[in-house]
């Protein structure tokens, strides 16, 4: 397939390709990093997370809408405001469910498993029922359209670096909140031992959460940058829900690092087959990679302890 | 007209007259224009003065997104038939069953539907899948489904219209169209993964290489729901094919022309021909992110014509004034009125005689035009190509000068 093409522009293709794994692996990282934290700090299998991530994806549709019709001079930076409100609103919806349920199941971790799945149904029927069962178009700023001319030939995708740059924000506060913070602390050691946690003082209640709703924060800022990439539907969550999962559990559940490492193995191993293959026979090649590795390190690449 | 409705002749008369005076009034007229025994055989659900019918689409569950326009135009198409006297004199009731995007769940509501409500008729399924699935269903209790959906042919039943075009119908005028207006020689082939998108795509490479003698220089497919494009884009990027022909679905259309945009593809200078794009997936996508693509297909929004005129207010006025009705949506509209347009033909609600009166069954109301049924119960059409633009509708710019013959066996393509 190379035969008819000078060395140069095989080089801007790879470049391009390359640039196109990097924005799959921000891809991957951003929407794992959410379940990460509650999958893999809490123990908590969030069946709900795809959904958690479209309600930051309507919530950026909702911004956008209000901005046109209030605020139309201001729609260039109208993504900004979008992705705040998308974390504070699934921020908020977390809290409410781990207060609601999760919190009653914490010594049954099969039936959150349940419990979650049919949240998430529940709330993809809300937003059927609210926003409407066909697709919605989330307008964005003209800026963030179209792509950025590196030289003649590679074109980097202006909407890709600016979700490599939000992941890799995000990717940093999460290390400093987790492993420099005092509230880090806490929830480091309510995760290891929640008795212990609870008799040297520590709030556990206060401490799960605020984890479970950070989590689900973060979720919706994913979907709220997704929507430059994706589909905003009330099923589109489910598009994201199985990759999400590979990815933290590859990782190895607790382990920040471990999701880095496995977002950008798969995201790379994923982009670089499809080029070289098909969508599909990349999919597969990667899954059976995926199932291969693990089948040798059934606790991921890189794993601490596991809480029972 | 069937033997034992002869003595009906005085009756039909009166039903012409109260057809044209207001419906609702019928039943209290007195006699209803047709007895009851002599239009209905077989014990369907008709009385003298109602028939039920059923509608069987998805609106819960991911395939919602694609059907609620089907149920729309379905139950809009039902209203008009029921304020213009309904069918035989009798006023349509419908009983809705919802398929939650399962295929098991088709068939069991489709069973349901048939066999203890005995609807005379049941417009539904949209994805093949569904269709396959109640298939044997209709099959074997004798029923009538009209099937709204272009798909991918290879199948002909009694038991099913399709009101939707065949696959050949809808992707080699479109391929001439494009061979000859833009003198394209090289074709990049995508796809979803599964049956409508693979078949579609083989009757195109074959046409490509056998008939327009030009070349395919890529073909991919991608799993449902697949929402990374850049590497299959960056490829494209790399062949420079004259034409990318995409037939990819669902929320993977929303990515695939969003990426495509970002990555610097301008779709005013590089052809790109779909079939899968209808007005309702634009409305995710976002009319600026598409616009300068081509789509093939039998009916858009944006028809000039008369009946497409009534049709569109009429729509709106009933579901509100920015849903948008794309070519599915007018497929699933035609279902009802054949299905009067044939009983009315046949004398009869019995499912046989309904069946065999199908084929040569005219609809000149139709917001797409005038089509006839076929021998093979497919519909002949023009079909047409239109051009997307920034507001999220199409411009017209090109149709077949005749009605298209369907061949769900296409033979030579297979």
């Amino acid at each position: 397939m190379f035969g008819d093409y000078t060395l140069g522009q095989l080089g801007s293709i790879f470049v391009m390709q390359g640039f196109a794994g990097l924005i799959l692996f921000s891809v991957f990282l951003l929407m794992a990093l959410g379940l990460a934290i509650i999958f893999g700090q809490m123990g908590v299998i969030n069946m709900a997370h795809g959904e958690f991530m479209i309600l930051g994806a309507y919530m950026t549709y909702l911004t956008s809408k209000l901005f046109e019709a209030w605020a139309p001079g201001l729609l260039a930076g109208y993504f900004f405001f979008a992705m705040i409100l998308a974390f504070l609103a699934s921020a908020a919806l977390g809290a409410l469910v781990e207060w609601a349920l999760i919190s009653r199941l914490y010594k049954r971790p099969l039936d959150t498993m349940l419990a979650t799945w049919g949240l998430s149904l529940m709330l993809q029927q809300v937003y059927r029922s609210v926003f409407g069962a066909r697709e919605v178009g989330v307008d964005l700023p003209p800026w963030m359209l179209g792509s950025w001319q590196a030289t003649d030939s590679i074109e980097i995708p202006i909407n890709g670096m600016f979700v490599m740059a939000l992941t890799l924000l995000i990717t940093i506060g999460v290390a400093i909140l987790m492993y420099k913070s005092r509230w880090g602390q806490q929830v480091r050691a309510v995760v290891q031992n929640r008795v212990m946690a609870g008799a040297v003082g520590i709030n556990t209640e206060r401490v799960d959460r605020a984890t479970f709703a950070l989590g689900c924060g973060i979720a919706g800022v994913a979907g709220s940058a997704f929507t430059m990439v994706g589909s905003t539907g009330p099923t589109a969550g489910q598009l994201y829900i199985v990759d999400s999962f590979l990815v933290v559990v590859f990782g190895g559940a607790q382990s920040l690092i471990g999701t880095i490492a496995s977002a950008f193995t798969i995201s790379q191993s994923r982009s670089t087959l499809e080029f070289f293959t098909s969508g599909s026979m990349a999919q597969v090649a990667t899954l059976i990679g995926v199932v291969i590795i693990l089948m040798i390190r059934p606790q991921g690449l890189f794993a601490t302890k596991v809480r029972r | 007209m069937s033997s034992n409705s002869g003595n009906s002749d005085g009756f039909s008369r009166r039903h012409i007259l109260s057809g044209l005076a207001a419906a609702p009034a019928l039943g209290l007229l007195g006699r209803p224009a047709w007895a009851q025994a002599s239009v209905n055989t077989t014990g369907l659900a008709v009385t003298d003065t109602e028939v039920t019918v059923g509608i069987l689409h998805s609106v819960t569950g991911t395939m919602a997104i694609s059907e609620t326009g089907s149920v729309e135009a379905e139950k809009l198409a039902i209203d008009q038939i029921n304020a213009q006297g309904g069918v035989l004199g009798r006023k349509i009731k419908f009983i809705q069953e919802d398929g939650a995007s399962d295929w098991p769940t088709f068939a069991e509501k489709a069973k349901k539907l048939l066999v203890n409500d005995k609807c005379a008729a049941v417009f539904g399924c949209w994805t093949s899948a569904s269709r396959k699935a109640v298939l044997p269903v209709f099959e074997q209790y004798n029923g009538m489904l009209y099937y709204p959906t272009f798909y991918e042919g290879l199948e002909q039943s009694k038991n099913v219209i399709y009101t939707g075009q065949e696959a050949t119908q809808q992707i080699i005028a479109g391929l001439n169209w494009v061979a000859k207006e833009k003198g394209a020689k090289t074709f990049y082939l995508l796809g979803s993964d599964y049956i409508w998108p693979r078949t579609s795509n083989k009757i195109a490479r074959k046409h490509i290489e056998n008939v327009l003698k030009t070349k395919v220089v890529g073909e991919e497919y991608f799993p449902l729901g697949h929402t990374q494009f850049n590497s299959v884009i960056n490829k494209i990027k790399l062949t420079k094919p004259d034409v990318i022909y995409a037939i990819i679905v669902g929320g993977s259309n929303v990515a695939f022309y969003k990426q495509l945009k970002a990555a610097g593809i301008d779709l005013s200078k590089q052809t790109l021909l779909t079939i899968s794009v209808t007005e309702d997936e634009i409305d995710g996508i976002g009319g600026e992110n598409i616009a300068g693509a081509y789509a093939c297909m039998k009916y858009f929004q944006s028809l000039d014509n008369p009946n497409n005129k009534a049709f569109v207010s009429a729509f709106h006025k009933m579901w509100g004034d920015k849903t948008v009705i794309g070519d599915v949506t007018q497929a699933a509209y035609l279902g009802p009125w054949l299905w009067k347009l044939t009983v009315e033909k046949a004398g009869s609600f019995d499912i046989d005689k309904v069946a065999a009166a199908s084929p040569g069954v005219e609809f000149k109301g139709a917001p797409e035009g005038y089509v006839r049924i076929h021998e093979n119960h497919h519909l002949w059409s023009k079909t047409r190509v239109g051009r997307a633009r920034t507001d999220g509708q199409y411009d017209v710019i090109y149709e077949t000068a005749d009605l298209v013959e369907p061949d769900p066996f296409p033979k030579g393509y297979q």
